[in-house]
């Protein structure tokens, strides 16, 4: 684009959505307006003959109709080089540390999905050495899962742990809707965990303007594309969609689009899959795995964000009470993985799950009153040395360690007829004291 | 391609809105030139001189006066030999070929041919210079798989032809002259083995449509005995996300007895097409004995793909399904998920500023839906042999909840109703098809008064069981609760299937009609068992032995010796046939 085209009449503004009267103008490409609180780049949404809307990155507050409009000739766009890895940006791409802006190998946002044919199949782990995941759900390199929390969990604890723990070349962060302090937390954590280098950060915090928020996601997956046809195994890290859906329907509403469900736009559903599809392992090339928390209003999975999103990923993990339920969370990857790891993997995963659940129930007879049995008594032993040690989210055990302690949790509380496993895995891996 | 040329006055999404002269169709294919590039679009709605148009792409990048030429034709899908195992796009561009012109990702503005332009068939004539035909009827044959494909007259020919030539047997390319026609004022027209036909027009070159009455086998012991599907039938699979919708149509698409598969994996995940594409050349059909690959087609637009084409996919699949049902083939099409196209046409509606209806979805949903299913049929062909299209549809409904209006569209036009239930998958009973709620019209493959009586047993095992919830064990008369075991057991060794298995996920007629009878006689019959306790015991022991009878060949040695330790442990409580058993099993005999 030769000429950039400056317009100094805006017509309308609504919420973050501004018109101008302008023509030659493409969809989706970007402006630069100039207030007199600074500059904020805008992307057009809409047009209508010589109409043309557009979405206000840094919010309508403070925009005069002479405010000067300035087209830019191309579309959203984020820089991919190697000097990415420690940085941290906001929704526009402009740095939020102290570092240097970065203009080089601009690369388009929100591209065309991958050619189904050019993906394999998911079949490598991705260890993240937390037990309830790679025992029990594990994580699968190309996998798209959300963490489905209410608020108030730890689920930035929870994502910074992945962060430094998990096996990954790469990670990319998007945050949206962030408080400030977690903010400061995930950077505290990431170079305290010696994992800033490898990590590139998109943040919106919430205090900053709604459509940054909408960018997120775009430029978050943008970037973890690159790095995957670099062949790189990059993990990238969203939280909270939630605030993405919310972002998307502020101005859906403002723009007048009629809402399908609870306000949220028809779309929800394919803007949310065009996110999480993005999610592949190249044939031949890197992969990109990608993990989002959803936060479920009043712990509502039927409301339309957690809904869509269980519909488009494959499985998810459900934080309850700090802790990744054994029930309700489910990795629909992990049998394409949980078979090459080692013999007793999926067996043991069972069992204990199996007794688990067993000392569910015995609880509940115990809270009514009932008598315990020998058994009982085992199952409500089993039970509490399984959630001190295996699912508390503090500890840090690679698989194999794990599956160990497994072992040694059954044989500390049962005999090995007890426990349902075939007795040609109890001979080889029952502990021998 | 017309002279028609139009202009881009308005971008909304994927809604373009173009002024044009001249005359354009509903429905009518354009093109919008972006730079380089043009992109595939549909007319939708006409008003005046503007023509608004939904583009099967990215709109990004769009301009108003940007170019837009009109084709004259509407979305067409290309009918001829070398359909069968292609991979497509909602558009019914091989994604292979794709691949190759375009590397990683799938470009905007990048289409191939549906048909190799290249490759030779072998075409055998069967009409001879002189032959009157119709549409429909067909002219000659190549084979192709398994299958001798027929070479048609154009369906959209209208009245009678003259054959005026032939070529002889060899090998042609799809786009060759096979053979001339003249009409009736004796105008020529060239036919090769190619054509094309509009998608949302279903193909009526039948006879005459025959009612559904036989039964398609899926294998799955559910279906095919308590919610049967018959061939040129419909059904729907609701279920909230996490049930095994799509392991259950992957299943069917494996082990179903029809001759041609077709899956529309329509908004749904890329992973779930990738595992049918590496798993289905690995696996052959044991009555062909030729991959499976070879008697599939995919049609796939995942969910990232643009919304416009996945509205599309449903109907390209359809339409491919009908033409092979032509060749006197028995096809199922599988789509996954319909809800997804639901959404694509309220996402279009939306844009277009209708009316919205309930939950915003368009007024014209019911009848969009039920359009659909309407195209599948057993129908009787010109020549007459018989071919047929089920049509078996997942429904994903918002929050798992039935109420919603894809679901209840779905209903009013379906043939069976295979509803899912969370409670089944989260006790990971699989398929999670809960039997109280869903039903279907068509015959099963066992007797119907057996069947009635096996679904009496579950429903008055579910009543006790909800009753035992309230006064708990103790409060439970004996004779009930050995009801409410003889339902468990029904449910655990009949309903429940382990798809990973190959012996149990296969469970033909026979072997289903001959475990319904063990199973009516088991449930059917009165015990000696004194005490809860014993009960318990007894039916846990049968289940045990029953489940693993089910993971063995029908009548192999195993078999056979694991049903007379089913018979000794019977023999054992002392079980005493019913009055109403012995009915059953004599009449069905």
């Amino acid at each position: 684009m030769s000429v950039n085209k400056v317009y100094n009449r805006i017509e309308s503004i609504i919420g973050n959505v501004i018109t101008v009267r302008a023509s030659g103008v493409a969809y989706k490409e970007l402006a630069q307006i100039s207030t007199r609180f600074g500059k904020s780049l805008a992307q057009v949404n809409k047009i209508d003959g010589d109409i043309v809307s557009l979405q206000v990155f840094a919010g309508g507050q403070g925009i005069s109709t002479g405010d000067e409009v300035r087209f830019l000739g191309h579309e959203m766009r984020v820089s991919f080089s190697e000097d990415l890895l420690g940085r941290i940006f906001n929704g526009s791409g402009e740095p939020r540390d102290k570092g240097p802006a970065l203009t080089e190998n601009m690369k388009a946002i929100g591209g065309p999905s991958v050619n189904p044919t050019r993906r394999i199949l998911a079949n490598r782990m991705m260890r993240t050495n937390i037990p309830m995941i790679d025992v029990f759900n594990t994580l699968v390199v190309s996998q798209k899962l959300p963490i489905f929390s209410i608020s108030g969990e730890p689920y930035n604890q929870l994502l910074a742990r992945i962060a430094m723990q998990a096996e990954a070349d790469v990670i990319v962060l998007g945050g949206m809707g962030l408080k400030y302090d977690d903010f400061l937390y995930f950077k505290d954590a990431l170079s305290k965990g010696g994992a800033l280098s490898k990590t590139v950060m998109f943040i919106h915090t919430a205090a900053d303007p709604t459509v940054e928020c909408m960018m997120i996601p775009d430029m978050v997956l943008a970037v973890a594309e690159q790095f995957a046809l670099q062949n790189k195994d990059v993990l990238v890290l969203l939280t909270d969609m939630t605030n993405f859906a919310d972002a998307m329907k502020e101005i859906a509403i403002t723009q007048e689009q009629v809402p399908s469900n609870r306000g949220y736009p028809g779309d929800l559903y394919s803007q949310l899959a065009s996110r999480y599809e993005k999610a592949v392992d190249f044939a031949d090339s890197g992969s990109v795995t990608v993990l989002a928390v959803t936060t479920m209003p009043g712990d509502d999975v039927t409301h339309p964000v957690p809904d869509n999103t269980g519909y488009i990923t494959e499985g998810q993990y459900y934080l309850k009470g700090g802790r990744i339920e054994p029930f309700g969370s489910l990795s629909r990857l992990k049998q394409n993985v949980n078979n090459k790891t080692r013999k007793d993997h999926r067996t043991l995963m069972d069992a204990m799950i199996r007794l688990y659940s067993s000392y569910n129930e015995t609880l509940e007879k115990k809270n009514m009153g009932f008598s315990m049995s020998r058994w009982d008594e085992k199952l409500l032993k089993y039970g509490e040395l399984f959630e001190d040690k295996l699912m508390s989210l503090s500890v840090n055990l690679p698989l194999e360690a794990a599956l160990d302690l497994g072992w040694e949790i059954l044989a500390d509380c049962f005999e090995k007829d007890e426990t349902g496993i075939k007795s040609d895995l109890t001979d080889e891996f029952w502990p021998k004291n | 391609m017309t002279e028609n040329k139009g202009k881009v006055v308005s971008i909304n999404g994927n809604l373009v809105s173009v002024e044009f002269d001249g005359n354009v169709s509903m429905n009518e294919i354009c093109f919008v030139k972006v730079g380089n590039t043009t992109l595939k679009s549909e007319v939708i709605r006409i008003r005046g001189k503007v023509a608004q148009v939904q583009v099967y792409e990215m709109t990004d990048g769009i301009k108003c006066g940007d170019e837009v030429e009109f084709t004259g034709d509407m979305l067409s899908a290309d009918l001829g030999p070398g359909l069968l195992g292609q991979i497509y796009d909602g558009l019914q561009n091989p994604l292979p070929v794709l691949a190759e012109q375009a590397g990683w990702f799938l470009e905007r503005g990048v289409y191939a041919e549906a048909l190799d332009g290249e490759k030779k068939w072998a075409f055998t004539p069967t009409a001879r210079v002189g032959d009157t035909v119709r549409a429909g009827e067909y002219i000659g044959t190549v084979p192709e798989g398994p299958f001798t494909h027929k070479i048609f007259v154009p369906f959209y020919l209208l009245g009678n032809y003259t054959v005026k030539s032939i070529v002889a047997a060899g090998e042609y390319t799809v786009k060759e002259t096979v053979a001339v026609l003249s009409d009736e004022r004796g105008r020529e027209v060239p036919v090769s083995m190619s054509f094309k036909w509009p998608v949302k027009r279903a193909i009526n070159c039948y006879s005459e449509r025959l009612a559904p009455v036989e039964t398609m086998e899926t294998k799955v012991r559910v279906i095919d005995s308590f919610f049967p599907v018959a061939k040129g039938g419909t059904y729907c699979i609701p279920g909230p996300f996490g049930a095994g919708k799509t392991v259950l149509q992957h299943t069917t698409s494996k082990y179903a007895d029809v001759d041609i598969v077709i899956i529309a994996a329509c908004g749904e995940r890329a992973g779930e097409v990738v595992e049918t594409l590496t798993e289905f050349p690995e696996l052959t059909d044991p009555k062909t004995g030729r991959s499976l690959m070879e008697q599939t087609v995919i049609i796939c637009n995942t969910s990232s793909m643009p919304v416009a084409s996945r509205e599309a996919s449903v109907y390209t699949a359809v339409t491919l399904a009908e033409y092979y049902r032509q060749m006197g083939l028995h096809v199922l099409l599988l789509a996954d998920s319909t809800s997804r196209w639901a959404q694509a046409m309220r996402e279009m509606s939306g844009r277009l500023e209708e009316i919205p209806g309930e939950e915003a979805f368009p007024a014209y949903l019911e009848s969009y839906i039920a359009a659909f299913y309407e195209r599948a049929g057993y129908v009787r062909l010109p020549d007459g042999s018989t071919g047929s299209v089920t049509i078996g549809g997942t429904v994903s409904p918002a929050g798992g909840n039935f109420e919603e209006p894809v679901t209840q569209a779905t209903l009013k036009v379906v043939g069976a109703f295979h509803g899912l239930s969370r409670d089944r998958s989260d006790a990971r009973k699989y398929p999670a098809i809960d039997p109280l709620i869903s039903w279907s019209k068509y015959g099963s493959v066992i007797d119907s008064e057996k069947q009635s009586f096996c679904k009496s047993i579950l429903q008055y095992g579910d009543e006790i069981g909800s009753m035992m919830k309230v006064v708990g064990e103790e409060g439970t008369a004996l004779t009930d609760y050995i009801t409410y075991l003889k339902a468990e057991m029904l449910d655990a060794v009949y309903l429940q299937q382990n798809s990973f298995d190959l012996v149990d996920a296969n469970c033909a007629t026979a072997r289903q009609r001959y475990v319904t009878d063990k199973l009516v006689n088991i449930l059917g019959s009165n015990y000696a068992l004194e005490s809860k306790d014993d009960a318990r015991g007894f039916f846990n022991r049968l289940r045990q032995k029953f489940i693993d009878w089910n993971y063995v060949e029908f009548e192999s040695e195993a078999f056979r010796k694991l049903e007379r330790e089913i018979d000794e442990i019977y023999e054992k409580g002392e079980g005493k046939l019913s009055s109403i058993a012995e009915k059953l099993l004599k009449e069905g005999e």
